[in-house]
């Protein structure tokens, strides 16, 4: 069964893409670490872990494409389970610090106790285990994934509507991690990070460890997705996307399909985000900014939406081009991802991995028909000389 | 007329009586009642506006109405049921635009469409049985449209599309067919051929059609309904509904 459901999965490009991910997982933790650094081949840690962070945005763009791409579910939240993720590997983090912080109290982080807090939140319970902020990195988005799926597509919500209930879901739990009495630090968030699994977290090795599971990751997901859309449930999904009363009328429930689509992208969403807090040491409210998920569409729709590919290819050169853009131009990057945005809106609305696609299919129907044009002609010859 | 056909009911497939819906004030069915036997291929006419599609609405659970009852074999209430619920228990519906799944292919349309489980996990790790393969190959050559079953939907003509359609609710395994105006912008050719298809598939199950072309109906030769301001106006074979003053005044014109 399983067997079945991974070979079905795995066609041409997403074999190549795989090992191109699995490939790069381990040479670029190599050549960080084995090389000297001023061998030419050498790639500094800063890289690695820039890098690293445009792996954890492809992930949350796949995410976003099964359930955008696929199903038709343009969600503008994606960034709100991302951030979930984030905030669960980021309690651990915290936790870590233990007696290190400036307070010096082994138990409560250094925010609590700035508030005056004297014994830890339940919430808190737990998440000195890394396993279990693990699993809480996929089980929270997860759940709140299913609880407002479950509501919003019971009640058929559809279209515009979702889009804008899924702003306003992030902006809310902006407006809520915000708050002091959280109890997830406020404004500042979590930070100050120091190890994880015992290895310093700022260390060339943890970096490109992470940089690793950061790949592994996104290859491992990008499987199970490409597994899940080209199995007989992926084509119900498209069905949906293309004409949900057909789908409803065949006897499929609709809202099942929709809710078990949106539920695994959110917990990918999770793991994205877990794998990105630690590399960039940070977590704040900030990444539940409804422009945030805006931003994540951008990268999905200049990669191209039901790809699968091309929101891993368009999250990296849109972040790869934002972080150049950012250093030379400071000031012009937003008009430049705008522009963007509008130039792939109307020149290239399959975007970049979709029009590939497409170039490669005409030639190959193209030279199908010359062909069979040829077959014909010579076939035709000895009777004309006859 | 709430009187007419309660005794049918426990015999019936379906069974509709006193059923009323308004919008907004607009009554679009008004205590509309009829009975289809098993086995019946049955016309319903009438004029834009009629009720005809509401009342297919209610039966396959989309609308719910405000009164009246809906039984399909006697004793399953559709007023309580969703479309997917209802399309299980073996309702199809072809739609009077053809709706088919235009960026999936031929087969896939089909394969989709087989009645086989529909939940979740098991159309995620379904595979392609031997039986189901050959399942699809027979409907294909029933629709016509065996060489072609690896075109994209979206390129098929209009009216293979009607006819794609047709085999989906086949693949179904419906016991109950409804279909709306299934002939819509098809060529004389197509029409005739349409006309054939159906009563083939009604040997062997029940069917509804609406239509609005007469020449279409003369060519399935079976009995009309003719439904006017949400309720049914007369009901016989088409000579004797074509007859019927009430109904040219309504809907064949003076």
């Amino acid at each position: 069964m399983i067997t079945s459901f991974v070979l079905k999965a795995l066609d041409r490009n997403i074999v190549w893409v795989t090992a191109l991910l699995l490939v790069i997982a381990a040479l670029v933790p190599a050549l960080n670490l084995m090389t000297a650094p001023d061998h030419p081949l050498h790639i500094p840690t800063y890289i690695v872990s820039l890098v690293g962070k445009y792996l954890t945005y492809a992930l949350l763009a796949l995410a976003l494409d099964l359930v955008w791409g696929f199903c038709g579910i343009l969600s503008l939240g994606h960034a709100a389970f991302f951030a979930l993720g984030g905030y669960a590997m980021g309690m651990y983090l915290m936790r870590q610090i233990g007696a290190r912080g400036s307070y010096g109290n082994p138990l409560l982080p250094d925010f609590m106790v700035f508030l005056n807090w004297k014994e830890l939140p339940w919430f808190w319970y737990g998440f000195d285990m890394f396993w279990f902020a693990a699993l809480m990195a996929v089980l929270v988005p997860g759940l709140l994934g299913f609880v407002f799926g479950w509501f919003a597509f019971r009640s058929r919500v559809n279209g515009v509507y979702l889009s804008i209930i899924t702003q306003a879901m992030t902006f809310a739990l902006l407006l809520a991690f915000f708050r002091n009495d959280m109890g997830f630090g406020g404004n500042n968030g979590l930070t100050d990070f120091k190890d994880i699994l015992g290895f310093n977290i700022q260390s060339n090795g943890t970096r490109s460890a992470l940089f690793a599971a950061s790949a592994i990751a996104l290859a491992l997901s990008l499987v199970i997705t490409s597994g899940i859309v080209r199995s007989k449930y992926g084509k119900v999904l498209i069905g949906v996307r293309d004409a949900e009363s057909r789908t409803r009328f065949l006897g499929y429930r609709v809202e099942h399909m929709k809710l078990f689509a949106f539920t695994v992208s959110a917990m990918m969403a999770g793991v994205a985000g877990a794998l990105y807090v630690p590399q960039v040491g940070i977590i704040n409210p900030g990444e539940f900014e409804p422009a945030n998920s805006i931003e994540v569409v951008i990268w999905t729709a200049v990669g191209g939406r039901g790809t699968l590919i091309g929101p891993i290819v368009g999250a990296i050169l849109v972040n790869g081009g934002k972080s150049i853009f950012t250093a030379a131009f400071p000031e012009f990057w937003l008009f430049a991802l705008g522009g963007l945005f509008v130039v792939v809106t109307l020149f290239l609305p399959r975007g970049i991995v979709g029009t590939a696609r497409q170039v490669i299919e005409r030639r190959r129907e193209y030279r199908k028909v010359r062909q069979a044009e040829a077959a014909r002609a010579i076939a035709a010859e000895p009777q004309a000389a006859e | 007329m709430n009187t007419l056909a309660s005794n049918a009911k426990p015999t019936s497939i379906l069974y509709l009586d006193g059923v009323s819906v308004s919008f907004d004030g607009f009554k679009a069915l008004n205590s509309l009642s009829f009975v289809i036997e098993p086995g019946e291929l049955r016309a319903i006419i009438g004029p834009n506006g009629a009720g005809k599609t509401t009342m297919m609405d209610i039966i396959t659970g989309k609308t719910r109405p405000d009164s009246g009852e809906v039984f399909f074999k006697g004793t399953v209430d559709l007023t309580q049921k969703d479309e997917a619920e209802i399309a299980q228990l073996g309702i199809g519906r072809k739609f009077q635009k053809p709706t088919v799944f235009e960026s999936h292919t031929v087969w896939d349309n089909l394969e989709l469409a087989l009645n086989r489980k529909r939940g979740v996990f098991s159309t995620l790790f379904y595979r392609l049985t031997a039986e189901d393969k050959e399942r699809i190959e027979e409907i294909l050559s029933t629709v016509r449209l065996t060489n072609r079953k690896d075109d994209y939907a979206a390129n098929l003509s209009h009216g293979q599309k009607q006819w794609l359609e047709i085999g989906m609710l086949l693949a179904q395994e419906p016991e109950l067919l409804l279909v709306d105006e299934p002939v819509a912008g098809m060529t004389d050719a197509e029409t005739t051929e349409t006309a054939l298809l159906l009563k083939e598939i009604a040997k062997t199950r029940s069917v509804v059609v609406v239509e609005h072309d007469m020449g279409f109906i003369r060519d399935l030769g079976v009995k009309v309904t003719c439904l006017a301001e949400g309720s049914v106006l007369a009901e016989g074979s088409i000579d004797f509904v074509s007859a019927d003053p009430k109904v040219i005044e309504n809907y064949l014109g003076r």
